[in-house]
């Protein structure tokens, strides 16, 4: 399985990343994509931007313990995952997963499993600026809920490649 | 050992890092906060509800009752909301 685990500042090409998972490569059947975006809006208040600190060293670690345990639970070909950080406009990417896998089923799965434990176990913290002034985003109890599905008993692993 | 800050916690404390040297009787990692608690008023706001107050060893998650004795670098910070 290839992974590539990314922090950056700068934004990021979804299909340019799909491209370098899946160049060359004929036994990839499925790609998965979920892009995380800015919206201009944050509990109905509009925002100017976001800015999202990280912590450094911590934030890679845990992104890559998650990408080893989906290939652990999912016949997994390649993963990405980006994060930016620093100030991002509305509109603007935040944050990539790409999956590969031969079959559909694992890439959607081991997608949206990246996606609620990066949600709730990556050290990242958004802030957003509003009019009433710059305001830290408080974790929803809906995604420790989307995240908390996951510790049932995995699904047996078929062959991987 | 060195702690770490981040988000709110601190913006409350005023400082990003620090180094500290706690006495031996801080065992854990709910010693160590309350411990800080004491040290001043933005102490005091950042961990005024410990519970939900996450922190990490060396970049591992871990729980209050993790014990400190060998940590190079621990973390304090806010529930994440990152994605």
């Amino acid at each position: 399985m290839i992974a590539t685990i990314r922090l950056q500042a700068e934004a990021f090409d979804v299909g340019a990343e799909v491209e370098k998972l899946t160049r060359g490569r004929t036994d990839i059947g499925a790609v998965v994509t979920f892009t995380g975006i800015c919206r201009a809006d944050e509990a109905g208040e509009p925002i100017a931007a976001l800015t999202l600190e990280h912590y450094p060293g911590m934030a890679e670690a845990e992104i890559a313990r998650h990408v080893e345990e989906a290939n652990a639970r999912w016949p997994l070909l390649g993963v990405t995952v980006i994060h930016r950080h620093g100030r991002i406009a509305p509109g603007e990417n935040i944050v990539l997963v790409v999956t590969a896998s031969s079959h559909r089923e694992a890439a959607f799965a081991a997608a949206a499993f990246l996606m609620d434990y990066l949600k709730t176990r990556a050290p990242f913290w958004k802030q957003v600026e509003q009019a009433s002034g710059r305001i830290w985003v408080e974790a929803k109890a809906t995604d420790d809920a989307a995240a908390e599905r996951w510790s049932a008993p995995p699904p047996r692993r078929d062959a991987a490649k | 050992m060195k702690l770490l800050y981040f988000a709110w916690v601190r913006e409350r404390i005023g400082k990003a890092e620090e180094e500290v040297e706690p006495p031996s009787a801080i065992a854990t990692v709910g010693d160590l906060v309350a411990w800080l608690t004491k040290r001043g008023e933005g102490y005091a706001y950042a961990f005024e509800n410990p519970k939900i107050i996450r922190a990490a060893i060396d970049k591992n998650h871990v729980r209050a009752d993790a014990r400190i004795a060998g940590a190079g670098e621990i973390a304090f910070f806010p529930p994440m909301t990152g994605g």
